[in-house]
């Protein structure tokens, strides 16, 4: 944002706008849940809020890479063909076992991060064409992996990451729980975060303190990538399939909204990884309220357009007062 | 981002000026060049390639895509973003199907009136509301989708288009050439003429290059910025109305990821996304260039829509690659 939107009335500190900004995702899930409470039967249960968590994982965890990247003030539209690849390498290694399939597929999502960083960091693209390409080959290339066929992965240990529990809580879950325990301590406790988000609030400064820009960079998006990888593993246990075709369609979207509304600006220089969690969180709260009430999907998804607008709007001139 | 290579002060050698000249002309003129190449080249290679109706194809392949990329030029020069294109594309098929029932008057009004709207209200949210273009047009994307299924029983519904004048309109022509075709020259012509001559095309240029300094300079920044929403709304209507009487149906699903093939043939037409430098004849080569790669890639047959995918992602890269190399080059 330059200065022209300067134009925009800056809130007062400790106006009701300024809690908006900073609590209105929380405030709104709390809203969502009362609503629940009262006019939807069979919603504040346990299984209920079981499936819920489970469906919200991938998003969740895409997320989180998206939300590192955009505090760079970059984007990443790749992420949906980072899973579909990682979701096609699975089936060619699961013979070896679960774990090394699991990891040979977060190293080939890795790859395409790789490229990412590496166009956009060293040559100097800008984030969104770099990852636009990759989006459109790297599905491509995962189809060629493939075959351009579904295969259905059967091996029990692997498909324990899409179906088992530990006292009811899903490893999914658990280990969506984990990832953002650590995306939030590299963030807030390490000095790459530190640097992560000078990068976002001025490159040209961060460079000028002799920071490790590219290097940083660099690492986000295969940081980003592996995140998506590890939600395209977590989908193809889910569905006991390999569906290079459909894996992560359309999922940057959901992950950018996700974090947009959990408060990260997309002009880079602040990550909120809570808001982000509670972000993916609304989002599918919101979609389950709807199909729970019968409203067709078509008007969910203008439901979602206006709530993107309405949290962007409430946003405006929050960079100038941070 | 010219962060890294800061332009040299003082006054530039004949060897600078030279080396500047012909970067500046690569970029410009580029995407028309590779075309030419591929196009003797598919010509020596494939028999079935130099054939009048495979040109015909191509033409009206093209066609849609290119009345989108010259309002997403429009928008990009500005150094903003239209991600909604693809879903009014497939609002403006499906209002030119039910406006179809009032012969070709609804049927191309209805669009045009439905998607400027569209483009007004994004033009003000961005504009006048200082959000960013990316969300703004995301939220379109989303949200004119969610609309398109409405419309549509939830995408079960396909109107179809039975006034034989509208279906004229997509599959007639002149000259061998398809209407749509005939139309998106049209349309490439009068945006070539407004950005050469038009009152606000500089300030086009201008809120590209630098949107503060042309704040300061007193220019119609907000007005400008509003208007190329307006336009790329517009013309994603008037393609998706077009592709809807050529098809003689409006799809619910058409569009989807049309954003990014419009993003793509501006970009590698040389205009920068930055904003600021750009023209729509490199628009129109990049749409023509993927057009071909497209059917050069089904003329070998054997290869599938993946390999597709591949190409074009990696031709993309190539090309904003080169093109970032170039732009440092060059004295800005």
């Amino acid at each position: 944002m330059s200065t022209v939107t300067s134009a925009v009335r800056l809130p007062q500190k400790g106006s009701a706008l300024v809690f908006l900004q900073r609590y209105g995702v929380y405030l709104a899930i709390a809203l969502l849940l009362l609503f629940n409470l009262f006019f939807t039967p069979n919603f504040m249960t346990i299984d209920n809020f079981r499936v819920q968590f489970i469906q919200v994982v991938p998003v969740l965890i895409v997320a989180l890479g998206m939300a590192l990247v955009i505090g760079t003030e970059g984007i990443d539209l790749s992420v949906g063909a980072v899973m579909a690849l990682s979701a096609a390498v699975i089936p060619l290694y699961i013979g070896y076992g679960p774990l090394p399939a699991a990891i040979l597929a977060v190293l080939a999502g890795c790859l395409i991060g790789l490229a990412n960083g590496t166009m956009i960091a060293l040559i100097g693209v800008q984030p969104i064409v770099a990852t636009l390409s990759l989006m459109v080959a790297g599905r491509g290339i995962a189809l060629l992996v493939a075959d351009e066929q579904l295969k259905s992965v059967i091996d029990p240990g692997f498909l324990a990451l899409g179906r088992g529990t530990i006292a009811g809580v899903p490893y999914s879950v658990l280990l969506a729980l984990v990832l953002v325990g650590l995306v939030a301590v590299l963030v807030n406790r390490t000095t790459f975060g530190k640097q992560l988000v000078s990068i976002g609030g001025s490159r040209r400064a961060a460079e000028l303190a002799g920071l490790p820009v590219k290097r940083v960079l660099i690492t986000i998006y295969i940081l980003a990538a592996a995140l998506a990888s590890i939600a395209g593993i977590i989908q193809t246990a889910r569905l006991s399939a390999s569906v290079p075709s459909t894996v992560g369609n359309l999922i940057e979207l959901s992950a950018i909204t996700a974090v947009v509304i959990g408060g990260t600006p997309l002009s880079g220089g602040q990550v909120k990884v809570l808001g982000t969690v509670a972000g993916a969180l609304l989002l599918q709260l919101i979609a389950a309220s709807l199909i729970k009430h019968n409203v067709p999907d078509a008007y969910s998804q203008i439901t979602q357009a206006v709530i993107i607008l309405l949290a962007v709007y409430l946003q405006r001139g929050k960079a100038v007062l941070k | 981002m010219s962060l890294a290579l800061e332009p040299s002060v003082g006054p530039a050698t004949t060897k600078q000026v030279t080396r500047e000249r012909i970067a500046g002309n690569v970029q410009r003129y580029g995407a028309a060049i590779v075309l030419g190449l591929l196009l003797v080249v598919g010509s020596f290679a494939f028999p079935t390639f130099p054939t009048l109706s495979n040109f015909t194809n191509i033409a009206t392949q093209s066609s849609f895509l290119l009345i989108v990329a010259v309002g997403m030029t429009f928008v990009i020069l500005t150094g903003g973003i239209d991600l909604s294109v693809g879903s009014v594309y497939a609002l403006g098929g499906i209002l030119a199907a039910y406006g179809s029932t009032w012969g070709i008057a609804g049927a191309v009004l209805l669009p045009l009136l439905a998607c400027g709207t569209v483009g007004i209200l994004q033009g003000l949210l961005i504009a006048y509301g200082g959000m960013a273009p990316f969300i703004v047009t995301l939220a379109g994307l989303l949200g004119i989708r969610g609309l398109v299924f409405a419309l549509t029983n939830e995408g079960a519904n396909t109107p179809l288009i039975k006034d034989a004048s509208v279906t004229a309109l997509g599959q007639g022509g002149m000259l061998g050439l398809r209407w749509p075709v005939v139309i998106a020259v049209v349309v490439v012509v009068i945006g070539s003429v407004l950005l050469a001559r038009g009152r606000g095309s500089q300030t086009v240029l201008a809120v590209g290059g630098s949107e503060s300094a042309a704040v300061l300079m007193g220019l119609p920044v907000a007005r400008v910025k509003f208007s190329v929403y307006v336009v790329s709304g517009l013309c994603a209507g008037l393609a998706g109305a077009l592709n809807a009487a050529y098809s003689s149906s409006g799809v619910p699903t058409v569009g989807v990821g049309l954003e990014l093939s419009a993003i793509a043939a501006v970009v590698i037409g040389g205009t920068l996304l930055t904003g600021g430098r750009g023209n729509l004849i490199g628009t129109t080569a990049g749409v023509l260039l993927l057009t071909v790669i497209q059917n050069l890639i089904n003329q070998i047959g054997s290869l599938t829509s993946s390999v597709q995918a591949v190409v074009s992602g990696i031709f993309l890269a190539v090309v904003v690659i080169i093109q970032t190399v170039l732009s440092r080059t060059q004295r800005l």
